[in-house]
């Protein structure tokens, strides 16, 4: 069952379009993730799902409850969405337990008795809540926010790219103590956020928004491997996009003969691999295999654990340089020098572009 | 989890709920803040009204040799001058005492703090009473420039001061990471997130030497109030008087004008993340702790020395005659009968115009503004006499009444409010109102509870400069109060033009006292910052 459905969203300020036509259905206690480039629109979708902001056009529902359409609107109050945005905004003049239980609507013993709860479920130590927000780091202001946002059960949690503030190692941990909390509550998610490995980690269902448009939305695994077209495939992570020939399931192209996942016949088409779809193997001096294709290492970028190699490749038949540079991930304490010679094989399908 | 919103709220969506208009003010609470940003800035057109009524009364043939007239030159000449030269000296003043008592480890800066807010409490006709009875020669305008920058500073120094306090210290930080010196820092980050402060307090002062009469009219400094008083004692209500208030009344939209384009339309609140550190506090050299200590004391004695010596010479010089508590008591209790209200009334009144003044500024916001601005730019008299003419024609019943007074502070002491309101609503951002929408609090709850309670240091000192205000407030009441009132105010004004200065002493003396625990009050509400 969905729990939140837009339908045909539409919103400008002036002359510039900030929303066009998004369609978006959320199913009841999932996770979904708007993803998107700054500026396109996102936020202001989210907003507008907790009731800040109003459609110019469409209709939105929650729990089959109309929230606006043409011509009513649920105020934000009455929503019963939480809302933690990017720098938690916590009230300056309440302490952390006021915070959390500003919007609990019991008094006394049972309040406080909610508040530590909550406390606990957020992981923050019960002594902390007489101190005020001026006190407290970046990410326990952030826990505090959510906890003052779970506090009032929300139907649905809005989630405005609430770990971008956050430290690499902090920001993991926060998001997955956060995805864990939601889905034991079974609180129907939306976040937003620009960062696309933040984004696929989180999404149960993903939509990747660009210039006010929601382009394309689906599991994240679906998004990442089936684009529909190169920008998305290139948002979502490093891809190999290049032209080819499809001919009965296979693609012709400059890393020889690979199998597509849809099938077109003599049609020239863009194919995309991801980087991992690649491996390269260093080649004997008489090479005797037939799939595949010989490339030279350019360029060694080592990560630690992996390593991305720029190789550059050969012409199937004479041998010459194409030209055509890839990058490929590779394991990277085994990963081949600048100037070796490998071989380029692929795994999986290539995945065809639809001609746009 | 709940399919429905607490309350009963079910699918279907009440019709108390069905769309207003779009835009930044969709919903309820827009329209309401409107509608009563609207009447309220109505009601304050009454004395334009009045005026520009009377002018065309009087007709244009009648106007040109009343205007046209070396007269209103000289005047005009005298009050640009007051203005251009006291405005700046007042801004310097209350910058550097703001920034020695905020952000230096000058000894005893708590006190100083208190010290530069207090000469609020002393009249300014009681300022002027004080340096005539000091040095009787004094006149003109260095005497006006002298005694106007001692008794308006601090309507500079106390925004310029809280807003200090309130700035972000991250962006000091940054400024200087990117190799400024503290001296590049304060003028190129600080001061100009000041701005705000400094225009709202600037053009206070210079509304306040527009209005001002018993000051200049104890040194004999000719400015058009002074002139209009005079023509209206010796005429009443004649057209001389009103065509001179025309004209001020365009010297105020002039300023106006030039305030509001210094403001300009940067966002003043707060945009970096979490809550704020405390200030940092800069470490003043002997020299310059000396040099410091050398300005607030200068600044107390010229303020409140010259004063309490005066008055202190008159009360021992008078004895224990001068106390007549049968005279005296009646009179204190209307002046705080007559202040509370009227400060409570004001400050309320202000809210609607404040808050879409920085949540939604824009034309209409501020005609709105404007109409409030020149209506308090007026000379009370001005006020006074329009409620006067108004409510004998239009409504008789509240003439002479406590009612038509307390319209009449409205409508002369609404900036004073509005000020220090709209620079407290600009430290509270919108999201958190809008945090507080999301957690179920309507829109009028969420904007008690987040937006008033951050911006209460501002309504504040606003409430408290509008209480100040009627303690000293003469010319209006004499009009308007109901028979037999008598308050410190006027019962200090009725002594004095009897020259009986000695007499006079106690009523200047309870002024002062009176004003004193709120300039407490406004000094400990200014620090009581975001949960400090």
């Amino acid at each position: 069952m969905n729990a939140l459905e837009l339908y045909a969203i539409s919103k400008s300020y002036g002359d510039q379009k900030a929303l066009e036509g998004i369609n978006l259905s959320v199913p009841a206690g999932s996770r979904t993730v708007i993803v998107g480039p700054s500026g396109s629109g996102k936020t202001t979708l989210l907003r507008m799902i907790a009731g800040f902001e109003f459609p110019d056009s469409g209709r939105l529902s929650l729990n089959g409850q109309t929230l606006v359409d043409a011509t009513h609107e649920v105020p934000a109050h009455q929503r019963l969405i939480g809302y933690v945005p990017q720098d938690g905004a916590l009230f300056p003049h309440m302490t952390v337990a006021a915070n959390i239980g500003f919007g609990l609507s019991v008094k006394g013993g049972e309040k406080n008795h909610r508040i530590a709860e909550l406390m606990d479920s957020v992981a923050l130590d019960a002594s902390m809540a007489h101190r005020w927000p001026h006190e407290l780091s970046g990410g326990q202001q952030q826990r505090v926010a959510l906890a003052r946002a779970l506090a009032q059960q929300p139907r649905l949690m809005l989630l405005d790219e609430p770990f971008s503030a956050l430290d690499t190692g902090l920001r993991g941990a926060m998001r997955k103590m956060v995805a864990r909390l939601l889905s034991d509550a079974g609180v129907t998610t939306i976040l937003v956020t620009h960062d696309q490995s933040e984004a696929l980690s989180f999404a149960d269902q993903l939509a990747v928004m660009r210039g006010g448009r929601l382009v394309q939305s689906g599991h994240p695994l679906d998004l990442y491997r089936y684009p529909d077209d190169e920008q998305t495939a290139l948002f979502l992570g490093d891809a190999v996009v290049m032209p080819a020939k499809i001919e009965a399931g296979w693609a012709h192209c400059d890393l020889g003969r690979i199998p597509v996942n849809n099938h077109r016949n003599n049609h020239s088409a863009q194919i995309m691999l991801r980087p991992e779809q690649l491996q390269l193997v260093s080649i004997q001096p008489s090479p005797t295999e037939v799939v595949g294709c010989r490339a030279v290492v350019t360029d060694r970028d080592f990560s630690g654990n992996t390593c991305t190699l720029t190789v550059e490749l050969q012409h199937p038949t004479s041998g010459d340089k194409s030209g055509r540079s890839l990058t490929v991930r590779g394991s990277g304490m085994y990963a081949p020098p600048a100037g070796s010679a490998v071989h380029v094989s692929t795994i999986g399908h290539a995945h065809v572009f639809s001609e746009s | 989890m709940p399919e429905t919103l607490p309350g009963g709220v079910a699918t279907a969506i009440p019709s108390n709920l069905r769309r207003r208009s779009r835009g930044a003010f969709a919903g309820r609470g827009g329209a309401w803040v409107i509608g009563l940003s609207v009447l309220i800035s109505l009601l304050s057109l009454l004395p334009i009204a009045f005026v520009i009524g009377v002018s065309i009364q009087t007709g244009w043939a009648a106007i040109v040799p009343l205007v046209f007239r070396p007269r209103v030159a000289e005047l005009l000449i005298n009050t640009v001058l007051l203005v251009v030269i006291t405005i700046p000296l007042c801004i310097m003043l209350g910058l550097a005492l703001a920034w020695l008592t905020e952000r230096t480890n000058l000894p005893g800066r708590r006190g100083w703090a208190l010290l530069a807010t207090a000469p609020l409490a002393v009249p300014a006709f009681v300022h002027s009473y004080a340096w005539v009875s000091l040095v009787p020669s004094i006149h003109g305008l260095p005497a006006g420039v002298l005694i106007s920058v001692i008794a308006y500073f601090p309507f500079l120094y106390l925004p310029i001061a809280a807003t200090l306090r309130r700035l972000d210290p991250a962006i000091e930080d940054v400024a200087e990471s990117l190799g400024l010196k503290p001296w590049a820092v304060f003028f190129r980050v600080v001061l100009p997130q000041l701005r705000l402060a400094i225009c709202g307090g600037a053009l206070l002062v210079g509304l306040h030497l527009l209005a001002e009469y018993g000051l200049y009219a104890m040194i004999r400094f000719d400015t058009f109030t002074t002139a209009i008083f005079d023509q209206f004692k010796s005429t009443f209500n004649g057209p001389a008087a009103n065509m001179l208030a025309s004209v001020l009344a365009l010297c105020c939209l002039a300023m106006l004008t030039a305030e509001s384009a210094a403001r300009g339309t940067a966002r003043y609140a707060r945009v970096g993340s979490g809550s704020a550190r405390t200030q940092r506090v800069v470490r003043l050299y002997w020299e310059a702790k000396m040099l410091g200590l050398a300005l607030q004391v200068f600044t107390c004695a010229m303020a409140l020395g010259v004063p309490l010596i005066t008055l202190g010479k008159w009360l021992i010089a008078g004895g224990s005659e001068v106390w007549q508590p049968d005279e005296l008591m009646p009179a204190l209790q209307q002046t705080l009968q007559f202040g509370a209200m009227g400060a409570v009334l004001t400050t309320c009144a202000a809210i609607p115009i404040a808050w879409l003044s920085i949540r939604s500024p824009g034309r209409l916001q501020r005609i709105l503004e404007s109409c409030n601005y020149i209506t308090s730019s007026l000379p009370g008299i001005v006020v006074a006499l329009a409620l006067v003419t108004v409510t004998i024609h239009f409504a008789r019943p509240i003439y002479q009444t406590t009612l038509t007074v307390l319209l009449a502070y409205l409508l002369m002491f609404l900036p004073r409010a509005l000020v220090n309101l709209r620079a407290g609503i600009a430290q509270a951002p919108v999201e958190l109102e809008n945090i507080a929408r999301s957690l179920g609090r309507s829109p009028g709850r969420a904007l008690w509870l987040i937006t008033l309670r951050l911006a209460a240091p501002g309504a504040a000192a606003g409430a408290a400069l509008v209480f100040l205000a009627i303690t000293n407030e003469l010319t209006a009441t004499l009009l308007l109060a109901p028979n037999g009132t008598r308050t410190l105010a006027t019962g200090f004004w009725a002594m004095t033009s009897e020259i009986d200065y000695a007499a006079a002493a106690p009523y200047a003396l309870l002024m002062i006292l009176l004003s004193l625990p709120l300039t407490g009050l406004l000094y400990h509400q200014s620090k009581r910052t975001a949960g400090r």
